[in-house]
């Protein structure tokens, strides 16, 4: 006869935080593939390289901090990082970068601070802020989108793992700056949006082959929401924020800042909305608090864009607002049951 | 009428009902168990105080213990039979610590003492309307077990517009509510009449979550043309049956923290009560028994039925046909806030609307793991807490925190745990929490008085030595004024 003293409620519903995660990676397929399709495999490479280092790393601070190895590893959530990563990273950054950033991720931004729940910056974002900080020129080097990549899986290979291309001539031709990159470059160099984009690289409203990958993470962000994993609200401040400001300014001025739909559907912009800044760890938890932590990584994000030294803000944007997080909760907390007059 | 202007209330969550399983099944009489054991504390307040002696015959119904202090309730005997014991046995409470119990050897032969009839209850006096009440042990039958006639005594000091009525049953798996509004809808609707008449007030609404659509068209029938009363659907959303929720629902204000609803003008009582007010009224019936779901997946014919108070456990399950595999849990109340059964010898009490023998399908038991901050429970908690920052606060022993979060306004309905993707125990992390703050602020208040004592005793002593002091002084002085008269009259 079993009398186990556990406390009410005995029923649960059927959420646990491996399934979660596993509808996180699952809404990540279709962005992916269609960065596979226009960057080629370096994305499946750094994708393989960043998981390998995040389970290897995950599993040595799990042994040291003598924590259940086999439970943490299969809650998936280093892998969740790493695919971040691995998707933020440039698919043609060279095999140790990945390993760098990613264990920087897991061993310092992640296990150091507590591991899971405890970490008070998003680990994939620290991970490619470092990356960014210490190898500029490799972290701005993307392949020239092109359905099936530019490049060769050989070819590819031999990039990452060994620096070098059967053809160095080439090189120059299969990378380039990101779209984002060559307005910031463009605009310092006196010409308009409008010139600008009539480059190869650029498409319908943003850059060739973003737009797409940008409109799948947009979908996979939208099952998710349905599924009810991530709230509707920081992906809905994050995107209005960014829209309304990059609006306002174009409005102004057409020739010198870009249209919010270039904003929304260039760089990282889906895939920071829908997966990262929703990333529950490091994000607010109240209703308002969520509002506010959205629309302050979308101000900060066209910010930085516009006049900050990075051509991508995403990563600086995700990590300011993490800091805010605990200021922001304790100014948004709900209004009490039965204290109408507080507040 | 289903016109009524509904108001929502925040968070909440949809667990699985589970009611099929006794929804359909009329409550069953369940036979005299050989042995009674009737706890004297089976209410909110003081234990009530024995009036009978070992070895004493009783008949149905007599009075065994009376109330005790201003919020107690007498217990009757359930049946008639012999007292073989008065003494402590084990509570159906999760500590399984023993409370004074009466034990009743029943004779089989049910005999009820004198019943007589009361004059028309509409011709009476309101405060002779409570005292009958308070009279038979009425509680509320919700699981609150207040005593009833202290709610009914509010007219006196709040003004009262409405009465509504409680019968959402929002529990998963629980049914004796929804069967004793279809099977017992005329009895409750006079029960309620009774009520509006001992409150004054002229309006009722009686609450029944619209899962139960034959519940509500009894209530409607039995409830005919009254003018005063009206049957609501309400939304399926646990925790509707929160007191303070369901005004909320009904008319759209919130009770202020640490108040009553009878600040608002209102008055909430559970059909079940509806129902023991007009059988103690009409009958003059003390409440000796209740009607309790029996069901789970491990019961071998669940139902509802009819159970003296003090029946064990151990009987019921028996009568149900025993166990037909071993339950993971077995839990007295519903699955969202009922408490685990430290053993099958406690006996059923007032409050006890269900027992549930629970196997691991129905609660898988599932370990914790850390809080990713998903916030599911802030989306879901009915009160707008934030349960994760609460718990970190509490996990660390800081209990002022917790309070800060706003730890003493958690009414414990689960929502929170229910939702937790990590498992994490919050109820019990708040209840201990609660119950740890109680405690210290009760050290506190102790060591303040001591304190306070002290500092008296230390001035007392002081003036007393003082006192001493100076009449000491004095007698010197007279002293030497003497020696002075003396030596200058010798002089």
């Amino acid at each position: 006869m079993p009398f186990i003293n556990t406390s009410s409620p005995h029923q649960q519903n059927q959420s646990s935080v491996p399934d979660l995660m596993r509808k996180v990676l699952l809404a990540l397929i279709p962005g992916a593939l269609a960065c596979l399709y226009y960057f080629g495999f370096g994305v499946l490479v750094n994708i393989v390289i960043a998981s390998a280092t995040a389970l290897a790393s995950e599993t040595i601070m799990l042994n040291l901090r003598h924590y259940p190895v086999r439970r943490y590893l299969t809650d998936y959530s280093a892998l969740v990082t790493a695919i971040l990563l691995a998707l933020a990273l440039p698919a043609t950054v060279p095999w140790w970068l990945t390993v760098i950033a990613t264990s920087f991720a897991i061993v310092i931004a992640k296990q150091l601070y507590g591991g899971l729940g405890y970490n008070p910056f998003n680990p994939a974002m620290i991970g490619y802020v470092v990356a960014l900080i210490a190898f500029p020129q490799q972290m701005t080097q993307w392949p020239v989108p092109q359905p099936g990549g530019a490049l060769g899986l050989l070819d590819v290979l031999l990039l990452q793992l060994t620096g070098t291309l059967s053809d160095p001539a080439i090189l120059d031709a299969v990378t380039s700056a990101t779209p984002m990159d060559q307005i910031k470059t463009g605009i310092g160099l006196n010409r308009t949006i409008g010139e600008i984009s009539t480059g190869a690289l650029f498409g319908t409203v943003a850059g060739r082959g973003w737009e797409l990958v940008n409109l799948l993470f947009l979908l996979g962000g939208l099952w998710l929401l349905w599924k009810k994993v991530i709230n509707w609200q920081i992906p809905v401040a994050v995107l209005s924020a960014l829209f309304f400001w990059s609006w306002m300014f174009n409005l102004y001025d057409g020739d010198l800042y870009s249209s919010p739909f270039f904003h929304l559907f260039s760089g990282g912009t889906m895939l920071c909305a829908f997966f990262i800044a929703t990333d529950p760890v490091t994000a607010s938890t109240t209703h308002w608090g969520r509002l506010i932590y959205g629309m302050g990584i979308g101000i900060l994000t066209f910010i930085i864009r516009n006049w900050g030294g990075y051509p991508d803000g995403i990563a600086f944007a995700v990590i300011l607002m993490n800091m805010a997080v605990p200021t922001i909760d304790y100014y948004t907390q709900p209004r009490v049951f039965g204290h109408q007059d507080e507040d | 009428m289903r016109g009524l202007k509904l108001f929502k209330i925040r968070g909440g969550v949809h667990p699985n009902a589970n009611k099929q399983a006794t929804h359909d099944r009329n409550i069953a009489k369940l036979p005299v168990p050989g042995l009674l054991r009737i706890p004297l504390l089976q209410h909110i307040g003081s234990p009530a105080q024995p009036v009978v002696k070992l070895g004493d015959y009783v008949l149905k119904g007599q009075l065994l213990a009376r109330p005790q202090g201003a919020i107690s309730a007498p217990v009757h005997a359930p049946t008639s039979g012999k007292i073989v014991s008065i003494g402590k046995y084990q509570a159906p409470h999760p500590s399984g610590l023993p409370v004074p119990t009466i034990t009743l050897k029943t004779d089989g032969k049910d005999e009820w003492t004198q019943t007589w009839e009361y004059e028309d209850p509409f011709q009476m006096e309101p405060a002779k309307i409570a005292e009958i009440v308070a009279n038979a042990g009425i509680v509320g039958m919700g699981g609150a077990t207040f005593p009833s006639a202290v709610k009914l005594g509010l007219r006196n000091r709040y003004q009262l517009e409405k009465l509504i009525i409680n019968g959402a049953e929002c529990e998963p798996y629980l049914t004796c509510d929804s069967r004793l509004m279809q099977e017992h809808a005329a009895e409750i609707i006079d029960g309620i009449r009774i009520m509006m008449h001992a409150l004054g007030v002229t309006e009722t609404l009686i609450a029944v979550e619209k899962n139960k659509p034959d519940a509500i068209t009894s209530l409607e029938q039995a409830a005919g043309d009254h003018p005063g009363i009206k049957v609501v659907g309400v939304p399926v959303q646990y925790p509707m049956g929160s007191e303070k929720h369901l005004t909320q629902t009904l008319i759209g204000k919130e009770t202020p923290a640490r108040a009553l609803t009878a600040d608002l003008g209102v008055v909430v009582h559970n059909v079940a009560t509806a129902y023991a007010i007009h059988d103690a009224l009409r009958n003059s019936r003390p409440l000796i028994s209740r009607i309790v779901t029996v069901t789970g997946a491990a019961i071998q014919n669940p139902g509802n039925y009819q159970v003296l108070i003090g029946t064990p456990v151990s009987h019921i399950i028996d009568c149900c046909g025993g166990l037909k595999n071993d339950p993971e849990k077995l839990i007295l109340g519903g699955p969202m806030m009922g408490q685990p059964l430290p053993s099958t010898k406690v006996p059923i009490i007032k409050g006890s609307g269900g027992i549930l023998a629970l196997t691991s399908k129905e609660v898988p038991m599932k370990d914790p793991s850390p809080c990713i901050r998903c916030a599911s429970c802030v989306n879901v908690c009915p009160c707008g807490l934030l349960p994760l920052e609460m718990a970190i606060r509490a996990k660390a022993g800081d209990l002022d925190g917790a309070a800060e979060y706003g730890l003493m306004d958690c009414i414990s309905c689960g929502s929170c745990s229910y939702v937790c993707p990590s498992h994490i125990p919050l109820v019990q992390y708040f209840n201990y929490a609660k119950g740890a703050l109680t405690e210290k602020q009760r050290a506190q208040h102790k060591q303040e008085e001591i304190k306070r004592l002290i500092e008296a005793r230390k001035e007392r002593m002081e003036k007393q030595a003082k006192a001493k002091k100076e009449k000491l002084a004095r007698r010197k002085a007279e002293m030497a004024e003497k020696k002075k008269q003396v030596s200058e009259t010798s002089a």
